[in-house]
């Protein structure tokens, strides 16, 4: 009973703190705010990009041509020793005869070419397709693909992938740096802003210490109100993550560029970006008041 | 019973000054005491030391059987919840009512909303100033902003009262209508160090009277003896 009076007290307190000396509190708050919506466009921007490369990863697929002359024996023997290749993940047989079937309805001029070849004149040939469980093997696995008797050849567009993926493997990891040297930051601007905050209220504290309040009665009510701030200033982030990311998904309609690059649906995702961001800003609020107040104790 | 004991008590600044050297005194539970001695005699280094506001260099100070120069920083509240302390600039909360500043003596250690009403509302009217509850510190006069000290100071029913010149700020006659608040107090049982410069009150008072002089006890007078 004791216990809940005090915790009330000490929101009430809290409350007043915050009202009482409004525009510290704003420019915490401010502060708070800023640093939460580029907190939150990095958090967005990390995550889809992360999305990107599994999408690209799970879709990188190793096309081994079989030399046409060989007999169907023959290539399942090539199955066989493509299976037991390290990182292999899956393999499946595409016969020409698909292929070029496949090649005839999407084009025109391919249909019209293909008309004059006969079945044994087709110079398209009979593939593995291969994918692999871990992209940065997908260059080893090709190599020893290409070693088989009966491949005559290995495409999985070199270059282009790895490219693609060391690019977004810079913005993930330029990303994340500055999510955690913005949280960084900002607790230590907090920390100064509500400093100044707790210096006009110095007199407070030397009061409440003579009267025989513990470091504990004193600190908590400044912690509460650095929660209250730091909730108080993701609100507005959290709105922008919330409406920004759902515009944005729509008005993109879910992909970025090709229907190969797909954003991440916004739900649940902005919910759990808003939770984070609102962790962040009590977090942080919490943090900045208590290293604030610590300075005014030694007293 | 002693409720203070101090055994050869030195305290050196920081900056090499030193304000009590080879000090040894004990002050009776219910006692009421003058400090008093010219300028840097050492009178508010004393008191400082008895609520741990300052540490004692050497010597031993024992205050309601803690030993005070020990004590940490972080254990500090426990002496000060045994003791009331008054300043001659009253030290209030602006911002907060009259029934506020008393009752936030109260409000951190969780008693009971009625109990603290209670409480404060029995102390003020023991200083006189059950009529100005919701006044605002300042709406009143410097006599009745001390009040309110005082009334914060013992809300919390502390065995000791420290004051330090409690009077320096008020006029003669404001002054004795606190010196009679105080009196009122210490007959109920509170042991009261009164820090002052004014000597008229103390003549008036009759009290045990303790002179300093370069951090020293020049003279300890008993009740009455002090001329």
């Amino acid at each position: 009973m004791k216990t809940f009076r005090i915790i009330g007290r000490n929101f009430r307190d809290a409350f007043k703190g915050v009202f009482r000396n409004f525009s510290l509190s704003l420019a915490s708050i401010s502060c708070i705010t800023i640093t939460l919506i580029v907190v939150a466009i990095s958090i967005i921007l990390s995550y889809n990009v992360n999305n990107f490369t599994e999408l690209v990863e799970k879709d990188v697929t190793i096309v081994a041509f079989i030399d046409n002359d060989l007999t169907e024996e023959e290539i399942d023997t090539i199955k066989d020793e493509i299976s037991v290749i390290d990182h292999v993940d899956t393999y499946e047989f595409t016969s020409k005869d698909d292929i070029t079937t496949d090649m005839r309805e999407s084009s025109d001029v391919f249909d019209s070419v293909m008309k004059n070849w006969s079945d044994e004149e087709n110079p398209i040939q009979n593939t593995y397709q291969v994918k692999v469980d871990d992209i940065e093997y997908i260059e080893g696995v090709a190599k020893q693909i290409e070693k088989i008797d009966g491949i005559t050849l290995v495409k999985y567009g070199e270059g282009i992938v790895e490219q693609l993926i060391s690019t977004f493997s810079l913005i993930h990891t330029i990303s994340l740096g500055a999510v955690v040297a913005l949280i960084l930051v900002t607790a230590f601007l907090i920390s100064n802003t509500i400093k100044i905050t707790i210096s006009s209220r110095q007199r407070e504290i030397s009061i409440m210490r003579l009267i025989g309040a513990s470091n504990l009665n004193i600190r908590i009510p400044f912690i509460i109100e650095g929660l209250l701030l730091g909730a108080l200033g993701s609100i507005i982030p959290i709105i922008i993550t919330i409406y920004g990311y759902e515009t944005l998904y729509s008005s993109f309609n879910g992909q970025l560029f090709s229907p190969f690059i797909k954003l991440i649906p916004p739900t649940p995702f902005v919910y759990l970006t808003s939770l984070v961001l609102l962790g962040i800003g009590i977090l942080v609020g919490m943090f900045g008041s208590w290293r604030a107040v610590r300075k005014h104790l030694k007293i | 019973m002693d409720l203070i004991r101090l055994t050869n008590v030195k305290k050196t600044y920081n900056t090499g000054v030193t304000a009590i050297q080879d000090l040894n005194l004990s002050i009776g539970k219910g006692e009421f005491v003058f400090i008093i001695g010219s300028t840097g005699c050492g009178k508010s280094t004393l008191i400082k030391m008895l609520y741990r506001e300052e540490k004692p260099t050497a010597g031993q100070i024992i205050v309601g059987g803690i030993d005070v120069g020990r004590l940490r920083n972080r254990k500090v509240y426990k002496i000060r919840r045994k003791i009331g302390v008054v300043f001659q600039d009253f030290k209030l909360l602006p911002k907060s009512t009259v029934y506020e500043n008393v009752a936030f003596a109260l409000e951190i250690f969780g008693l009971p909303k009625e109990e603290i009403h209670a409480k404060v509302v029995k102390v003020l009217e023991l200083v006189g100033l059950k009529h100005k509850i919701k006044s605002y510190p300042a709406q009143l006069s410097g006599g009745e902003q001390q009040r309110v000290a005082i009334a914060r100071a013992i809300v919390n029913g502390p065995k000791l009262l420290i004051c330090d010149e409690p009077t320096g700020n008020l006029d003669a006659k404001t002054s004795m209508g606190i010196m009679e608040v105080l009196n009122e107090i210490n007959k109920l049982g509170t042991t009261i160090i009164m820090v002052t410069h004014d000597i008229n009150i103390v003549k008036k008072m009759n009290k045990r009277v303790i002179v300093l002089d370069s951090g020293r006890v020049l003279k300890d007078y008993e009740e009455g003896t002090y001329k």
